[in-house]
């Protein structure tokens, strides 16, 4: 497909307007004006629609396509919630701010509220902020939430604990709060290793964190222990939410000990992401954690209304513009009321059925590392295909040409060859017998026409591409 | 007895009196696939022994590269800067990342030889 700069045809317009019959506006002075044309594409309306709906035939997303992007939670999201979102379309986020503009503002405000109170019934916390903007900046947020905690109590605090199957975030937002990290190998069967975590685990040590069910799908039995042991010596435990889609309504992280959770919106809440954003990653901690808490907050008077609050000597300040992404805020809210209690419940338990279903039925063909229930997702590892020279990334390939997103590859890091399943609950039997069938389909290919699978894909606009070439020299720019 | 010892990260280390010069394994250019990227450390760099020393990406993944031995860098291969490729050409010669000034010549005792490093690949 060409470009839109490639069909340009010189002189070609969208629209003729006729000569203006009214005296010209004083013209910009000289310095303002282009020296030379902008270079624009030069096109008709139709060339441009035409253009821009092929351009739109050839994208891929849970709207078009199953995909089980593996610690992504590419679940469908309704669209009555759009519609939900759509109502707080004309409001500007500087209203509230504005003398007098609290009165106007009351709707947002309350949304922001009731999804705060939502959030800390669904996680167990006692009180959340929806400012961040994406799972990673909840993290960043968390982790300066810990390191504010110990500075005002005047502990001497040096080291994080992730496990190494962790997502790469956890290290880095504790690197860049300035804590050192220690990561803990995961044992045999598939948590992190016990006793190494007892090792490490000392009066330096600031923050432990964990994703439960971690990046192998897996719910980690000691838990529980792991948290009164880091309290012990008073560190706090960090609930990683990417996985929160497994436990919904099932199990609270603040019931288990867990100190700060952060919860990605655009994954277990049902709000599109993909392609950079936006995101939401609302950040709950328990009461010792409140005084910290991102400014402004808002907060309910005695009469009901709401207003922003930002006296809070202790707090680590603005964490985003505004108050996070709102309209990320707004669906997700709609989604939890749409759901409802027993539809959050019911969430959890479909995506745990899903994901274990798919397991089952492929596990004869692909290798299961870590080979025992799972919870939202399940991890494969191509090592048996690997014998005929197929890699993960060729199984991806050709599930493109079945119709489907692949899956994760190559994540989690501690799997070699991972292949990560993760179906979510939207998606019907029927698709996922399909995905299975494309599965075991790729799998008999591996061993009978290995080619074919290098091939792949060979029903997209551009088959397989240079990865290589595109992750070496890094130039997007059209000349 | 050859002067070549590797770490359990897979990292190689050759020794040649306190100069020791540092790249990874074949069997780790293999396991990452393609390298796209090496982020060199700087010279004049401190770094103790089983510290991250640099970086290095590939199709794959990123993943930190650990000094073998304790010193401070001297130099680095500043052809890996503009051809990543040659650590999966030649990962054990041509794509050495840098060489290092040891600063402790008893820790290579925690190395393995060749041989050792081949027995322990074996088990992973």
């Amino acid at each position: 497909m060409e470009l839109i700069y490639e069909i340009s045809v010189n002189g070609r317009r969208g629209v003729r307007l006729p000569a203006s019959d009214v005296p010209a506006a004083t013209p910009l002075p000289g310095e303002f004006l282009r020296a030379e044309p902008a270079g624009l594409p030069e096109l008709s309306e139709l060339d441009v629609v035409r253009h821009f709906t092929q351009l739109s035939r050839r994208n891929i997303g849970v709207d078009t396509t199953f995909y089980p992007l593996g610690s992504c939670t590419m679940k469908y999201n309704p669209k009555a919630m759009e519609e939900g979102a759509r109502l707080f379309l004309p409001f500007h986020p500087m209203i509230a701010l504005l003398p007098g503009g609290e009165a106007l503002a009351q709707g947002t405000l309350a949304i922001l509220h009731h999804m705060e109170e939502a959030l800390e019934e669904i996680t167990g916390m006692d009180a959340v902020t929806c400012q961040p903007l994406a799972g990673a900046h909840g993290e960043m947020t968390g982790i300066m939430l810990i390191a504010a905690y110990h500075k005002a109590k005047g502990n001497r605090k040096k080291y994080v604990i992730v496990p190494d199957s962790s997502h790469g975030t956890n290290p880095a937002s504790a690197a860049m709060a300035g804590y050192q990290v220690v990561t803990i190998p995961t044992a045999p069967y598939g948590d992190m290793d016990l006793e190494a975590f007892k090792a490490a685990l000392n009066g330096e040590v600031a923050a432990v964190m964990m994703t439960c069910p971690n990046t192998l799908g897996l719910f980690n039995p000691h838990i529980k222990e792991i948290c009164d042991m880091a309290h012990g010596v008073d560190a706090l435990v960090y609930y990683d939410g990417a996985n929160l889609n497994a436990i919904l309504g099932q199990l609270r992280p603040g019931d288990v000990g867990f100190d700060v959770v952060h919860v990605n919106l655009h994954k277990t809440f049902g709000t599109p992401h993909g392609s950079g954003g936006p995101g939401s990653g609302p950040v709950g901690v328990k009461k010792a954690l409140i005084p910290f808490l991102p400014v402004p907050r808002v907060v309910r008077r005695k009469d009901g209304s709401f207003t922003l609050a930002a006296d809070n000597p202790q707090s680590i300040g603005r964490m985003a513009n505004f108050f996070g992404n709102f309209g990320v805020i707004a669906r997700a809210y709609a989604y939890t009321l749409m759901l409802g209690r027993e539809g959050l419940i019911e969430v959890s338990e479909l995506a745990v059925l899903n994901a274990n279903y798919v397991m089952s039925r492929l596990k004869d063909l692909y290798e299961l590392p870590f080979d025992q229930t799972c919870m939202h997702e399940c991890v494969f590892s191509a090592s048996r295909q690997l014998q005929h020279d197929i890699h993960a990334i060729d199984i991806a390939k050709f599930l493109i040409d079945k119709g489907f997103h692949p899956p994760t590859v190559y994540f989690p890091m501690i799997v070699k060859e991972a292949i990560m399943i993760e179906p979510t609950e939207t998606e019907s039997k029927a698709t996922l017998d399909a995905f299975i069938d494309a599965m075991r389909e790729a799998a008999e290919l591996a061993e009978k026409d290995p080619a074919a699978l290098k091939r792949a894909p060979v029903t997209t606009p551009i088959s397989r591409l240079d990865e290589t070439k595109a992750a070496r020299e890094q130039n997007v720019c059209f000349a | 007895m050859s002067n070549m010892y590797y770490t359990k990260e897979h990292e190689w280390v050759k020794i040649d009196g306190n100069i020791a010069t540092v790249g990874i394994s074949d069997y780790a250019a293999h396991q990452l696939g393609d390298i796209t990227f090496v982020e060199l450390p700087k010279p004049g760099k401190a770094v103790k022994q089983f510290e991250v020393l640099c970086a290095i990406e590939s199709v794959k993944a990123a993943s930190d590269i650990y000094a073998p031995v304790s010193g401070t860098v001297l130099s680095v291969n500043e052809t890996l800067n503009t051809r990543p490729e040659i650590v999966n050409e030649s990962p054990e010669e041509s794509a050495w990342m840098a060489t290092m000034k040891m600063t402790d010549p008893s820790e290579v005792a925690k190395l393995m030889n060749r041989e050792q490093y081949d027995e322990y690949r074996k088990g992973l």
